[in-house]
């Protein structure tokens, strides 16, 4: 039974590392196919990757999309979170909903309200409206995130420092923010990473001059069938693989992620 | 009760959310003007779109979409199961790492790279074709990319990552005393598993389902180049009206439509669902 049971996991576990293993074993064929088993083992396609124009721009936008969006979520979500977490007010449960709607809400319909709305207002398609869609799309999940952090802070080193004579926001400042600090890097690093992979608003929203990097590669694999794209995945997975690792170690994913096991 | 700093709080959330909220009004505007062909400005207010909607072309690709998302659900939750259970119940934290790291992963590699891999995995000299024919189990390719089979798989994939991290959190939170309480009164470990685990972890499965479904709806990449055109999705007619016609009217009113399916979809799920659900709870 229980044998019957791992094997099982490891089955469903090799379906799920399938996929990625393929394209990063793809990404050395020599010849100009995607073709399996590969014939020989080159680094061509890496450097045809790493040397394209669209994909090194593509990079850069989407470095600077990312670092603005996660940026700009984690100040806003981590004074939202607060105010919702420590106090009541009017149309707070409102103002929640809205916030976390996005997460129920599919991609393109998201996308294509933000191009008519920049439309609307006379704004094609710029920086301000990839940024506002991709920090409406990371929002919950930092919120969500921060949540977690601040459910974790023991009230009473806040009381303490209240009761000693400090201002409330000195309390803030000196006790709460520290107490929070492991949580704002997880929940940027996760924004960031969400943000960096966001593809079907992107597409909507970006234009040739903004394409970020997920656009740039649907655009690639709708054109070409070299192996150049398997290149690109196959680095794209290595590091998103070694950032999530990096998060798990000191953060824990599990925690985050709130899949961690309370009661033994 | 004091709120100190209330106001610069929230006020830029609240711009986000404003933000938002003008953005699903645009659509919802949208969605009632009329498309006037070779201009980008609509028209005035009408209810063609949706009439146009009810043609068998239009209301046929409503109805694939809704199988497909729901038969990608129910695949992911059969699929998602068992890691959920593996990844909360491991004792060893590396064997832990591993399960959390692989299963989560491809949440974070996006749309374009996980359906690239498929590509790879199913065409005709990919992975699988490949693969059977070295070994000489089959001569000629199977078709299996630009197929409804490869689509559900590649979604199931696509999917199953929201699906654990759903049915994860649930089962973290069942005490573990009952199980113990069901194994010491004599329960052998398949019976206090469905008699005990599988109905505590209901509101988990309730959840993933419905994260499934209305993930999966929102699948674009996926559909679009695993389906190559012969399977279409919603999103992909949002898509090619909005950007080769430029009837945004018109992929408005459709979005307007797949928003309003998949909330009368998910709340029947729930409604479906609640008896199973208190069962669950009691």
């Amino acid at each position: 039974m229980i044998l019957a049971f791992r094997l099982l996991v490891l089955l469903l576990l090799a379906f799920v590392i399938m996929p990625a293993a393929v394209a990063i074993v793809a990404a050395f064929e020599p010849r100009p196919i995607i073709a399996f088993p590969p014939q020989g083992f080159s680094w061509r396609w890496f450097e045809r990757a790493l040397n394209y124009e669209d994909f090194r721009i593509g990079f850069a936008h989407s470095v600077f999309v990312a670092a603005i969006a996660s940026t700009i979520s984690i100040v806003i979500g981590s004074m939202a979170a607060y105010a919702m977490d420590r106090y009541s007010f009017r149309g707070k449960a409102t103002l929640e909903a809205l916030l976390l709607a996005p997460l129920a809400i599919p991609h393109f319909t998201i996308g294509l309200g933000a191009l008519i709305l920049a439309a609307q207002i006379g704004q094609s398609r710029g920086w301000p409206v990839v940024i506002l869609a991709h920090v409406v799309l990371v929002l919950p999940f930092v919120l969500r995130s921060l949540y977690v952090s601040l459910k974790n802070i023991d009230p009473r080193l806040e009381q303490a420092a209240l009761s000693l004579g400090a201002k409330p926001g000195r309390v803030i400042w000196t006790v709460t923010l520290p107490a929070l600090a492991p949580g704002l890097a997880g929940g940027w690093l996760f924004a960031a990473i969400l943000s960096f992979n966001e593809f079907t608003a992107s597409l909507f929203v970006t234009s040739q001059r903004t394409q970020t990097l997920p656009v740039a590669m649907y655009n690639y694999v709708r054109e070409y069938a070299d192996p150049s794209m398997a290149a690109i995945s196959a680095l794209y997975i290595l590091l998103t693989t070694i950032l999530l690792v990096i998060a798990n170690r000191f953060l824990g994913l599990g925690r985050i992620l709130g899949t961690e096991d309370g009661r033994h | 009760m004091r709120r100190p700093f209330l106001g610069w709080f929230i006020s830029p959330a609240a711009l986000v959310a404003a933000g938002f909220l003008l953005a699903m009004a645009a659509v919802l505007q949208y969605a009632f003007l009329a498309f006037i062909p070779g201009e980008l400005q609509p028209g005035g207010f009408t209810f063609q779109n949706f009439r146009e909607m009810m043609k068998p072309l239009y209301a046929g690709v409503f109805y694939d979409t809704v199988k497909l998302c729901f038969l990608t659900a129910v695949l992911a939750l059969l699929a998602g199961y068992p890691l959920a259970l593996a990844l909360v119940r491991a004792r060893n934290p590396y064997v832990k790492s591993a399960i959390l790291i692989i299963s989560v992963t491809p949440l974070f590699l996006g749309e374009v790279i996980r359906t690239y891999a498929w590509i790879i995995v199913l065409g005709n000299r990919g992975f699988v074709n490949g693969t059977l024919m070295a070994l000489g189990v089959i001569d000629a390719p199977i078709p299996l990319l630009f197929t409804r089979l490869g689509v559900v798989v590649a979604l199931v994939h696509v999917t199953l990552p929201v699906v654990v991290i759903m049915l994860a959190a649930a089962i973290a939170h069942i005490d573990r005393d009952l199980e113990r309480a069901a194994a010491a009164l004599g329960a052998k470990p398949m019976r206090v598993f469905v008699t005990v685990t599988l109905p505590l972890s209901m509101p988990g499965i309730i959840a993933g389902l419905t994260t499934g479904f209305a993930w999966t709806f929102s699948a674009f990449a996926t559909p679009q180049l695993i389906g190559g055109g012969r399977v279409n999705m919603v999103s992909n007619l949002v898509y090619s009206l909005g950007f080769s016609s430029f009837n945004f009217p018109f992929a408005a009113a459709l979005s307007v439509a797949g928003l309003v399916l998949t909330a009368v979809a998910l709340a029947g799920f729930r409604l479906l669902l609640r008896p199973l659900h208190k069962v669950g709870l009691s």
